[in-house]
């Protein structure tokens, strides 16, 4: 055998966010950047490649490697550098959102795009390319990344802006964590004057009714809307919209001191919520819930405009810890597709109605805006992107042939997906929406940066590679 | 050296659980490798002897789903334990139940005292045994899941005239088990003690005597029941429990005139 070092004792289970899969992988938890480049030599050493993973909140695979190295960066929290006049900030890739946003939020600043959670580091927001629900208004969060710097496995340490190692930088911001590790990240946050947004909701009693309103509010600073994807017929697509706007300078907001979720909902503790909902999570509890929801809200809070916390507005996805593990042992998955604007509608109709058709409707669905990015594995489109939470049945199988059935309406409609949420895509179809020619390029790219193709990851192996 | 490609990736959502059996060349082990990649299971088959095992994952893989993987080690072999452990859990991508299969049984004539053959049992039957379940009860304490299964034998319930050294190796397995289900089944992970009668494979042909006489696939689906069914000890077949109670009981002054 070889006298490779052993690894058994970093053996470890790891889960995706969707607790859809759980994996054995070599994990280490690097305290300082430097610690780097021995873990790289290490694991050339036992000929095991590694994976990259910040708070595991990938949807899919992408934070797994299994049977392999895992570093977890979790614990590079450093914020090296904080200009609070010109609200720049330098931060290690550990740094997760909520530390970002209760770092500036007080000096006036807060994140220029975040997603549905405050959890995700910003090393992985970057390598995911994440967005939010101002994606029409302010781009991926790679828009407003001024520079960072990278360690390379072949040893290099890079600094990119759009300037400096351009192709490297559109590539490795969305690039998965295939190329390199970021190990600083600066980043331009957004002026605000209040920790507020102003807030309406309202609701739409059609599909075509809720693109239509989507569209419409677009150029707003925050629009996305929630659908009820167990309504058929005429009332398809139906849902409630919100749309924000940051508050301009000297309009008062409310003085809250404490700027957190919200300890209770409707006067039930937030823990004890899970158990209240498990009961609901099946398709005929999700059909009930929607319908109450959908009608409380365009019975009881049609057309309602009022100031709400950006914390409150933004992270929806955090009120509830713990929410995604009600789905039960087989998890959840979710299917995100971005279609054109032009088709969006028919091609929509059709993804809700297989879904329905099988027998899985979606027991969560998200729409919101998007805009076309220059980096180089996007997800956007100039188009709508409807996201899809699905419980795994028993037979994985049904939600995969679903899965194949979907995807292939999302390709005919030069439609695109997103590596963050994906955990069903199989390599054709990816090669399909990324066109074999930013395949190529970023296998290229990697065969330069990585050239022992040690940065891999479950994803990678499923859907990247041929 | 470049970082391996481990097996081809799965389907996405795949749920295939991977087994690993330590003498699997032929025997329980064998017929476990057949039932276990029946059941869906990945298998990693490890024998001293590789060219039977090359067949039987040959005539696995036949349908062109990769079932079992074949590997040469020797149980005797301490030192390589943890390396091929590690091997093993990179190329099945991760682990799920290990069996420890292997076992032998030389011929002992009743008043032979040979020092090769006792040391050559307790090296596989024990040793090998305490080697590879420690080192997988450490991985598995540490994933916090996991089911190991060790051979025991009904030989190792009393100690008898004909094979002092067999009977000592499987009740010293069967020991090791108890001990490592205490010290784990806190941390979710599941031990199960099999001990079969007779089961015709080439440790029979060394017995002086035999009678139900099973096979052994009739054993590995006994087992497989036992591994689904979560069970802790499992006499295989089942009617073992109750003669081996009553012979357990049996008293010393009795046992020590019995030729049995």
């Amino acid at each position: 055998m070889s006298s490779a070092p052993l690894l058994l004792k970093n053996a470890a289970r790891l889960e995706n966010f969707g607790h859809s899969l759980q994996r054995v992988a070599y994990v280490f938890r690097p305290q300082h950047t430097d610690e780097l480049p021995a873990l790289f030599e290490q694991a050339r050493a036992a000929g095991l490649s590694v994976g990259l993973r910040g708070s595991g909140r990938s949807y899919g695979d992408a934070a797994l490697n299994t049977g392999q190295i895992v570093l977890e960066l979790g614990e590079l929290t450093r914020i090296l550098e904080w200009d609070a006049g010109t609200g720049i900030i330098t931060v290690e890739p550990g740094v997760t959102i909520e530390q970002l946003w209760r770092h500036a939020l007080p000096h006036g600043w807060w994140p220029p795009v975040v997603p549905g959670t405050m959890f995700p580091t910003l090393g992985g927001c970057l390598a995911a390319n994440i967005h939010g629900k101002n994606n029409w208004q302010a781009g991926p969060i790679g828009e407003h990344v001024i520079e960072f710097s990278a360690l390379l496995p072949n040893g290099q340490q890079v600094t990119c802006n759009p300037q400096q190692n351009s192709e490297l930088f559109y590539a490795m911001i969305g690039g998965m964590g295939l190329l390199g590790i970021f190990t600083s990240i600066t980043l331009q946050l957004k002026k605000v004057y209040a920790s507020h947004v102003r807030v309406t909701a309202w609701t739409q009693p059609h599909l075509a009714g809720m693109l239509a309103a989507v569209d419409e509010h677009k150029d707003e600073d925050y629009i996305v809307g929630w659908l009820d994807a167990t309504a058929r017929g005429r009332a398809l697509g139906r849902g409630q919209l919100h749309r924000a706007t940051y508050l301009t300078e000297g309009e008062r907001a409310p003085q809250q001191a404490n700027l957190d979720l919200p300890p209770s909902i409707l006067g039930i503790p937030k823990g004890a919520l899970p158990p209240l909902m498990a009961p609901f999570v099946n398709n005929f509890g999700v059909r009930l819930v929607n319908f109450a929801k959908y009608s409380a809200d365009r019975l009881l809070h049609n057309n309602k405009t009022y100031l709400q916390s950006l914390v409150e507005f933004n992270f929806l996805l955090d009120y509830i810890p713990g929410w995604e593990r009600i789905y039960g042992r087989g998890g959840l998955v979710q299917h995100q597709s971005f279609i054109p604007a032009a088709v969006a509608e028919p091609a929509f109709r059709e993804i809700l109605q297989t879904a329905q058709h099988r027998g899985l409707p979606p027991y969560l669905a998200v729409l919101k805006r998007h805009r076309p990015d220059k980096f180089l594995l996007s997800h956007a489109v100039d188009g709508y992107s409807l996201a899809l939470d699905f419980r795994v049945p028993g037979d994985p199988g049904r939600l995969l042939a679903l899965a194949e059935e979907l995807d292939a309406i999302v390709l005919a409609n030069g439609g695109r997906f997103y590596f963050a949420k994906d955990g069903m895509l199989t390599a054709e179809r990816a090669r399909a929406f990324l066109r074999p020619e930013t395949l190529a390029r970023l296998l290229s790219l990697k065969a330069q940066t990585d050239p022992h193709n040690l940065l891999q990851h479950d994803l990678f192996r499923r859907c990247l590679v041929s | 050296m470049t970082a391996q490609t481990p097996t081809p990736p799965e389907a996405p959502l795949a749920r295939r659980k991977r087994a690993v059996v330590v003498g699997a060349s032929s025997g329980i082990g064998a017929a476990l490798v057949r039932r276990l990649a029946a059941e869906g299971y990945l298998v990693a088959a490890l024998s001293r002897t590789p060219e039977p095992l090359q067949a039987l994952a040959n005539e696995l893989n036949l349908g062109g789903q990769t079932r079992a993987l074949p590997f040469a080690h020797d149980v005797t072999q301490l030192d390589e334990i943890p390396a091929m452990l590690q091997r093993l859990v990179t190329e099945l991508g991760g682990l799920d139940l290990f069996v420890y299969c292997a076992g032998v049984m030389p011929k002992v004539d009743i008043d032979e005292f040979d020092l090769e053959k006792d040391q050559h049992m307790l090296s596989v039957n024990l040793a090998g045994g305490i080697g590879w379940l420690g080192q997988v009860g450490a991985l598995f304490q540490k994933q916090g899941s996991g089911q190991l299964v060790g051979i025991s034998s009904v030989a190792g319930d009393r100690g008898r005239v004909l094979n002092p050294a067999y009977n000592a190796s499987k009740a010293g397995l069967d020991t090791y088990l108890e001990a490592l289900r205490n010290r784990l089944s806190r941390h979710g992970v599941h031990v199960l003690t099999v001990r079969p009668g007779f089961v015709n494979t080439q440790i029979l042909a060394n017995a002086p005597r035999s009678f139900g006489v099973i096979s052994p696939q009739q054993c590995a689906d006994g087992i497989w029941k036992a591994i689904k069914g979560r069970k802790q000890v499992v006499y295989v077949p089942w009617w073992w429990r109750w003669l081996m109670l009553a012979v357990r009981n049996v008293p010393s002054f009795i046992f020590r005139r019995l030729s049995f």
